[in-house]
């Protein structure tokens, strides 16, 4: 259903979520709650890096996380709908 | 500096006159992704228009092809600081699509084939500054690009060009889309820069 070619796995997302998170992130543990697949942040497809980082579900593409990077902002939000989080990282 | 021959419509604007601050010139046309490309056949392709009252119009491919088409000659921004000038569309504006349509909404949400979304004032969809484009320099609008048929609102950031576009949803609340609430600014001036909130 995808191209391969148009997506880095999730491991690509290790270095701006460490800048956020103190814990490993690319061996987080995700249920996609669209088609029940599970699996690591690493399996995840992620799409971008421009306009912003989206790491979507391996099996039907459902929005996992988006994460869009500001000179002194990281903006993650989780699933597809609204409500993101803004970290001031500067 | 370079500038356009003057031909029919009088003194050239200089091209770095057209350049929104902070962008810079390609001639390439970058492809920006947020996950698959969609592929639409046309037959299977419907665009529709929901007022806030639930009123709802559709066309199919053939239908709006069959709509009075306009050929745009524009430059467009895309908020990754790119900038792309006298791109050629071929396309029907929104105007006439929302001819005759009742409404005192003042937000629209677009949607996309994939489940993409962003919103616009409906004001800046109006008066001949926007359209739904399906030919880009004389060819098929490629999926790639948002083929078959984009909505193209060139005087905003590029993003709120909504690819694969599907319909329109009017409303009252302004809810912000895709990338609007992940970080980027919700209306998307280039010429003020409009890149992320609080900009």
């Amino acid at each position: 259903m995808s191209d391969p070619a148009a997506f880095l796995d999730g491991n690509s997302l290790a270095g701006p979520l460490s800048e956020i998170l103190s814990v490993e992130p690319t061996t987080a543990w995700w249920r996609c709650p669209n088609c029940r697949r599970s699996g690591t942040l690493a399996q995840l497809h992620l799409y971008g890096p421009e306009p912003g980082m989206t790491a979507r579900c391996p099996g039907c593409a459902y929005v996992a996380l988006r994460l869009v990077k500001e000179e002194d902002h990281i903006w993650l939000t989780l699933g597809s709908g609204s409500g993101a989080f803004r970290f001031r990282t500067a | 500096m370079t500038s356009f021959s003057p031909g029919f419509r009088g003194r050239p604007r200089a091209l770095t006159e057209r350049l929104p601050p902070g962008q810079y010139p390609t001639e390439s046309f970058p492809v920006l992704s947020a996950g698959p490309t969609p592929r639409v056949p046309t037959e299977n392709w419907s665009f529709t228009v929901t007022t806030e009252l639930g009123e709802t119009r559709s066309w199919t491919w053939d239908q709006m092809m069959a709509l009075p088409q306009q050929d745009t000659v524009t430059d467009i921004h895309c908020v990754t600081r790119w900038s792309k000038f006298d791109t050629r569309w071929r396309g029907v504006s929104l105007d006439a699509f929302f001819e005759g349509l009742e409404t005192t909404a003042a937000h629209v949400v677009a949607d996309s084939y994939g489940g993409y979304t962003t919103n616009l004032p409906l004001a800046d969809l109006l008066g001949g500054r926007a359209w739904i484009a399906h030919t880009y320099d004389g060819y098929a609008l490629s999926p790639e690009h948002g083929g078959p048929a984009r909505l193209l609102v060139p005087h905003l950031y590029f993003w709120k060009s909504a690819k694969w576009v599907r319909g329109l949803r009017f409303a009252h609340e302004d809810d912000p889309g895709f990338w609007e609430s992940a970080g980027y600014h919700n209306y998307g001036d280039p010429w003020r820069e409009q890149r992320h909130w609080g900009d």
